[in-house]
């Protein structure tokens, strides 16, 4: 079995605005107990670093937190409400959840981003998609590349900024770094902190020490009854 | 009409014989297929006896409740074996069912409206078994590919719903290919009609000794209403079906999801 727990800005906590909390959050797959008793408290602005072994639940917590799955327990609250009565799709263009290895989608890298348009019925910005394209280091020709073509690297960029054309309150991040080159961690890391100094909040998994070196909040998921504060901005 | 088929006890028990045929060639070759040849050629004369009779008393009762009884025996026939290639997908027998009910009704109706056939069971009952039968071989096709996609693009479908897009939205791809799968048996056959096969209705009404000009306008008849029919019921059965891989939460349900 195992066990995590999450405190987070515990003493500044209850003077900032918490967007999304979990609360005794359980998590079961049959008689496998995944996640127990999770509590977590996400601020406002808030850039979270959530570390621990393999196979200790961290990138179950995101997908609760996506609403990707259901937790068996415990109640999550997403802006001041409960956060399963926002309609799912409504709520995940708010959380938005960028996976491990993403896949993509259609042919071109144009498919992919032309996709956030479609599914809002909005007409394809182009300004927009050119914009995102140079944070990451990409050509507006890019559009029009196979993505049979991109490297690992240049794959992994193109998934991120499709979870950011529109602009979410909350991006989880999923080892979205790992097996990546310094080029294009860096590449990545530029992003997110300008999606972050435009207010966004963040909430990163990773094993790389040199993120979790640089991270303002770090906590790690512990497996077992007892959890660990590690570090404290 | 001197030349109709006729075909008494014993020419039926010579031509059992072939099936003797078969049974050594299963038998030789050491295929295993010896007991399910033996059930399906068993329960083939029995139900098709059952049948035989059955059709004779509804034909001279001429009796539309009866017709239509008749009618729904075949459909939920059809939609309990379309069910069989959706095992694992929830609530699967009403999907096929209503599926089913769709395309031979819709297409029946065209039919008859169209003057085409008349509503007596002798003409209502034969034509609803082929467009119930070519329906279930197409839902049966759209759901196997169905369950296979599904598992293939687990992921694309998750980073869809992850983007925030509707289940609709995330499935569309799959449904489509899916209703491909179900239609292409039907139109790759209708391509070689009259050059590779002489189709079943056609050869029987030949058979039975009507004029190959005029067996081929019902023979026409047949390949516009069966692309109706698996049209119909691929579309039916894939919009159904494909929302039962989604839960309330608009997740993607997989054997490892025990959420609430």
């Amino acid at each position: 079995m195992f066990y995590a727990y999450f405190i987070i800005n515990e003493e500044s906590g209850e003077t900032m605005t918490a967007l999304l909390t979990m609360t005794d959050i359980d998590y079961r797959v049959g008689e496998r107990q995944i996640l127990t008793k999770i509590n977590l408290r996400l601020e406002k602005e808030s850039n979270l670093m959530v570390v621990g072994p393999s196979g200790s639940g961290k990138s179950t917590i995101l997908q609760i937190m996506a609403r990707m799955i259901s937790p068996s327990a415990g109640q999550m609250t997403f802006d001041g409400h409960d956060a399963f009565t926002y309609d799912p799709m409504v709520y995940r263009r708010r959380v938005s959840y960028c996976f491990q290895q993403p896949t993509l989608f259609g042919k071109t890298v144009a498919d992919n981003l032309n996709f956030p348009f479609e599914i809002r019925n909005q007409e394809i910005d182009k300004g927009r998609q050119h914009e995102l394209l140079d944070q990451v280091n990409l050509s507006p020709d890019y559009l029009n590349h196979d993505i049979t073509g991109l490297s690992g690297g240049e794959r992994q960029r193109v998934a991120l900024i499709r979870n950011l054309i529109f602009v979410p309150d909350i991006l989880l991040l999923d080892e979205v770094t790992t097996g990546l080159d310094t080029d294009n961690k860096g590449i990545v890391h530029g992003l997110v902190d300008h999606y972050r100094d435009r207010g966004g909040t963040v909430v990163w998994i990773t094993h790389d020490e040199s993120e979790i070196a640089a991270a303002d909040d770090l906590y790690e998921v512990v497996a077992g009854k007892h959890s660990q504060e590690v570090h404290h901005a | 009409m001197h030349n109709a088929v006729n075909v008494n006890n014993v020419s039926l028990a010579f031509a059992a014989g072939l099936v003797l045929v078969a049974l050594f060639i299963g038998w030789r070759q050491k295929l295993g297929v010896d007991r399910d040849m033996i059930i399906g050629v068993v329960r083939a004369i029995i139900q098709l006896t059952i049948v035989g009779f059955l059709l004779k008393y509804i034909f001279a009762v001429n009796n539309v409740l009866l017709t239509l009884a008749m009618i729904l025996v075949i459909i939920f026939n059809a939609a309990y074996n379309a069910m069989k290639r959706g095992k694992g997908i929830p609530n699967i027998f009403w999907s096929s069912f209503w599926s089913i009910l769709i395309s031979t009704s819709v297409t029946l109706s065209g039919l008859v409206l169209a003057g085409a056939i008349k509503f007596v069971p002798s003409q209502m009952i034969p034509i609803s078994g082929m467009i119930a039968s070519n329906s279930m071989v197409a839902i049966g096709l759209c759901y196997r590919n169905m369950r296979t996609l599904f598992r293939d693009q687990r992921q694309q479908v998750l980073e869809r719903l992850a983007l925030g897009a509707s289940v609709h939205d995330s499935a569309i791809g799959i449904v489509r290919e899916c209703i491909k799968t179900g239609m292409q048996p039907t139109i790759d056959a209708s391509k070689t009609y009259g050059i590779v096969s002489l189709p079943g209705m056609m050869s029987g009404l030949i058979f039975a000794g009507v004029d190959p000009v005029y067996a081929i306008k019902y023979q026409i008849m047949v390949v516009f209403m069966l692309l109706s029919a698996t049209s119909l019921g691929s579309v039916s059965a894939c919009y159904i079906a494909y929302r039962r891989f989604f839960n309330d939460q608009q997740q993607l349900i997989s054997a490892s999801d025990n959420g609430k």
